[in-house]
């Protein structure tokens, strides 16, 4: 009830005996009252969901509800121009790039092991066999690292895969970042020379103590 | 002149302000409790999704990490929810007849998202951020319970802001070393796998890691 609704109100009970008139304008404050705590209610509701939008949500402004809108084609975010075409494609020379963007240390490749353990190994496994768990429920087995064409398909090949899909195996751009890329690449280098270390490849002294045992 | 009132009067007013303060009492107490009623706050409640995802199924059964779904939850206030996309890595190539997947294949055909119900969503006033939690040390677990275990996602926390404050004031009681925070069964061990209690270990990260969350209203209400 407005306030408006109120004055009119008074205005026709100016007629009433006294005591009457002022039970009854009691009243209607009383139901002004009331309405306050339901605005106060409202007040309390747009606070708890504002007029902004928190990410994914539903938005009906856009035919298809979404308030993320999908970037449009050709735009770039301000610091996000991408120069490097070895880092960012892979490609040097028109070639799948040979070596890496950036040195491989270490820490390249522990980084390299957490991302593959995420993204790779459902269907590559652990040590890249091609026997992940996703494979074992029917998913199609993908080649394993360790066969002879892999082992020689350079840096940039395994960049190429990973940045726009193989065959049934899907994109992995949009969740991986390129230098996170390259370090998976280092890692499995380092899971092929793993899997296909000779004796020779082991350091002397613990040769000496795999030679004894 | 006669007694206006009988004698069981004194008793009946005695009691009457005793039954007036239990009532009052009472009303308050719940008042003041109805945030932290199971009804009010959801916890424990399942929601029926578009699809049933089960992360029973997902993380338990085939073993994947939080974060091949969960994509930004390091980086990033917002954990995601991910894209259809990422069911079809799958299930473009198993269980492609299901009935229940129906909906995800026909997102990814139309480009129409999924409305994925919310769980846990706190109010617009209040700021939260992922990163800052998963960079200290707090586990996945410690916030949202057993997922692992979870056929429908439900909530195992209030969100209240008593929540909050309870890690906040006291975060020794819950940290852990930052390499088991996606770990959903994680115990408190030292580095060469023996038990050892959380006070010490919690003790020991606070330090490492040096936390010292911030209580001032400002954090939260921004
Ligand atoms: C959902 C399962 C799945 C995941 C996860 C996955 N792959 Fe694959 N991958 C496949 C399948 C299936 C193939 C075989 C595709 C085909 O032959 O159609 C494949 C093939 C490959 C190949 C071989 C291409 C060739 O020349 O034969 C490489 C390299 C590869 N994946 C790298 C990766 C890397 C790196 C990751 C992690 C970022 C990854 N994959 C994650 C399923 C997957
Ligand atoms: C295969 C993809 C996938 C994986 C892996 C996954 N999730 Fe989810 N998660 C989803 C989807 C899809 C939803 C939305 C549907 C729902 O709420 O069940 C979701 C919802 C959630 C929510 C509730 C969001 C809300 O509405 O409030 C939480 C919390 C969550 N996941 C935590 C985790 C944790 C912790 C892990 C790792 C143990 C994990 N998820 C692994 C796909 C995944
Ligand atoms: C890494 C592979 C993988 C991804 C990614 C994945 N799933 Fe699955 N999903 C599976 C496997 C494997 C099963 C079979 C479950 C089992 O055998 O325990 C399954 C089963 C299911 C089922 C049950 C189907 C039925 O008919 O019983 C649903 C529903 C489902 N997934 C939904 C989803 C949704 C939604 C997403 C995306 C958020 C998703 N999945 C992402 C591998 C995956
Ligand atoms: C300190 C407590 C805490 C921790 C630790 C935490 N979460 Fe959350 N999570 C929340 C809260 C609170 C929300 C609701 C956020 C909102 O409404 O803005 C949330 C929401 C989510 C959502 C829904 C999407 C979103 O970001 O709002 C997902 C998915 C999720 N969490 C996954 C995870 C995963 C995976 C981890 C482990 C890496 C994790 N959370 C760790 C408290 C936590
Ligand atoms: C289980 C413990 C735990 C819970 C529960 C928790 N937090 Fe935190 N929070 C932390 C820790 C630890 C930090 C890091 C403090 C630091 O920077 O040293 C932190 C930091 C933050 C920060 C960043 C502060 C800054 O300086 O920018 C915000 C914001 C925050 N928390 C909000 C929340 C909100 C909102 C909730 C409840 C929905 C919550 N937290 C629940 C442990 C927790
Ligand atoms: C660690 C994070 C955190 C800090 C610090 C914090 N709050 Fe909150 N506050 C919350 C959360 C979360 C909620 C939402 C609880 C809910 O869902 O009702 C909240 C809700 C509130 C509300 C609304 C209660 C309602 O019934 O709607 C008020 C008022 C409030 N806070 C005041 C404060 C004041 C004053 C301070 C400083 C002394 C403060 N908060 C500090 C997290 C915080």
């Amino acid at each position: 009830m407005s306030n408006r609704k109120l004055a009119s109100g008074i205005k026709l009970l100016s007629g009433v005996a006294h005591p009457a008139r002022w039970l009854v304008v009691l009243a209607l404050f009383m139901a002004i009252g009331c309405e306050g705590t339901t605005d106060i209610e409202r007040l309390r509701q747009e606070m708890y969901n504002q007029s902004r939008f928190e990410p994914l949500e539903k938005n009906s402004f856009f035919s298809d509800n979404r308030s993320s809108r999908p970037w449009i084609k050709g735009t770039v975010a301000r610091g996000h121009l991408r120069t490097d075409a070895h880092l960012y494609t892979g490609i040097v020379d028109d070639k799948p790039a040979e070596t890496f963007p950036f040195p491989i240390t270490r820490n390249v490749i522990l980084r390299g092991k957490e991302r593959y353990n995420i993204y790779c190994s459902p269907c590559h496994g652990y040590d890249g066999d091609g026997r992940g768990m996703v494979v074992r429920r029917g998913m199609k087995q993908p080649p394993s690292y360790h066969i002879e064409r892999l082992q020689n398909e350079t840096p940039g090949y395994f960049f190429d895969v990973m940045t726009n899909g193989f065959g049934a195996m899907y994109s992995y751009a949009s969740r991986i970042k390129p230098r996170d890329r390259w370090a998976i690449i280092a890692y499995i280098q380092a899971l092929q020379l793993s899997q296909n270390a000779t004796l020779d490849d082991v350091p002397a002294d613990v040769r000496q103590r795999l030679e004894n045992e | 002149m006669a007694q206006l009132f009988p004698r069981g009067s004194n008793a009946f007013a005695r009691i009457s302000i005793v039954v007036v303060l239990v009532v009052v009492g009472t009303g308050l107490t719940i008042l003041l409790n109805t945030n932290r009623l199971h009804y009010t706050t959801d916890v424990q409640v399942a929601r029926k999704q578009p699809v049933p995802f089960s992360h029973k199924h997902h993380v338990t059964g085939v073993g994947l990490d939080c974060r091949y779904c969960h994509t930004s939850v390091e980086e990033s206030s917002f954990a995601n929810i991910p894209p259809v996309e990422t069911c079809m890595t799958c299930h473009s190539q198993i269980w492609t007849e299901s009935p229940l997947l129906e909906p995800i294949r026909e997102s990814y055909r139309t480009g129409n998202p999924i409305e994925w119900v919310r769980i846990h969503d706190l109010p617009d006033f209040v700021y939260f951020n992922h990163s800052i939690h998963v960079h200290k040390g707090i586990g996945c677990q410690t916030c949202h319970g057993q997922v692992d275990q979870m056929p429908l996602m439900w909530k195992v926390n209030t969100l209240n802001m008593e929540w909050c404050l309870e890690c906040h004031r006291e975060p020794e009681k819950f940290v852990r070393p930052r390499e088991e925070v996606f770990n959903m069964a994680w115990t408190p061990m030292d580095e060469r796998g023996h038990a050892v209690s959380q006070a010490l270990l919690g003790a020991q990260l606070v330090q490492d890691y040096d936390i010292n969350p911030s209580t001032d209203c400002s954090t939260c209400h921004r």
